[in-house]
């Protein structure tokens, strides 16, 4: 079969479990659900020749998971509140996000088929990377190589990200200040 | 153009979700579902037909590749993904935790 039938399925199988994701009344069933969506997205990077990006996503998505539940629902579980659904609001947002939608296909019409890029600036990468890197896995030669700086800046806004999450962790209220933190 | 049009659906899903949402937790996953929909619209604008790998390998001629830029380039936007998803789930833990419920239109002191 080709790659498109593939990537037909799981996009559509992806659309699916977001839209399940937000609408289940559920928290533990709405995260999951989102960790099928994530791993659909792992499943298609490797249907993209990513092999790395697959295994990336698989781990972030794996942390991910545990994050959230560890955060939410082993403290206090909860279903979501059925507050009184506003109509309205969320009419005036389907009308809104479909016209997006319909006025997208144009924009994407002018886009070039799939499976013929547009971008030629790696082709130097792909030319050049093992005499001048190295590195026969040509990502991890742009990665730590060529792009070495814009991994620096990653890093750092990972570390300034986690430090901060630390931060706001330990702040602890006037009143609680001997209960031990979250 | 279709697998576009899908991926930029999946997107879509996400701001609805952001739009009419109102418990903190549909909202982070709102957010991570968007940002699955960026990063799979790089690597799908990125794809070249029967490409391989970007990955040199002993005793395989060199055939053409797909575009290892965009690939490493969404490397680096997975993993700080992360770590805005920490930092999201760390805030919502504090104000769960202040004003004892998990609907935003309940959450409206916003001083002291």
């Amino acid at each position: 079969m080709p790659v498109e039938t593939w990537l037909y399925f799981t996009l559509g199988f992806m659309i699916l479990g977001s839209i399940i994701a937000l609408e289940i009344k559920d928290i533990l069933s709405s995260i999951v659900a989102i960790g099928v969506v994530g791993l659909g997205v792992s499943v298609a990077f490797l249907f993209l020749q990513a092999p790395d990006l697959a295994i990336v996503q698989f781990l972030f998505e794996i942390f991910a998971m545990i994050i959230l539940v560890r955060a939410f629902v082993k403290k206090d579980y909860h279903a979501e509140t059925p507050a009184r659904v506003n109509g309205f609001l969320v009419a005036i947002s389907m009308l809104v996000i479909i016209a997006i939608f319909v006025s997208s296909i144009s924009v994407f019409k002018l886009l070039p088929p799939f499976g013929q890029p547009l971008f030629e600036t790696a082709q130097h990468y792909v030319d050049h990377g093992v005499r001048e890197t190295g590195a026969v896995n040509l990502v991890t030669a742009i990665i730590l190589d060529y792009r070495a700086y814009d991994t620096l800046g990653e890093v750092t806004v990972l570390f300034t990200a986690i430090l901060g999450t630390i931060t706001i962790l330990r702040i602890r209220n006037g009143k609680n200040a001997g209960r031990k933190g979250a | 153009m279709i697998l576009y049009l899908m991926c930029f659906a999946l997107f879509l899903v996400g701001v609805y979700g952001l739009l009419t949402k109102r418990d903190l937790i549909k909202l982070i996953l709102s957010i991570a579902v968007m940002g699955y929909a960026v990063n799979l619209f790089l690597i799908l604008f990125a794809y070249k037909k029967d490409a391989g790998i970007p990955i040199l390998l002993e005793g395989v001629v060199q055939g053409s590749m797909v575009d290892p830029l965009p690939q490493a380039l969404v490397l680096t936007s997975i993993v700080i993904e992360l770590g805005t998803t920490a930092l999201l789930v760390a805030l919502a833990i504090r104000l769960v935790q202040k004003y004892k419920t998990f609907d935003i239109t309940k959450i409206r002191r916003l001083f002291g």
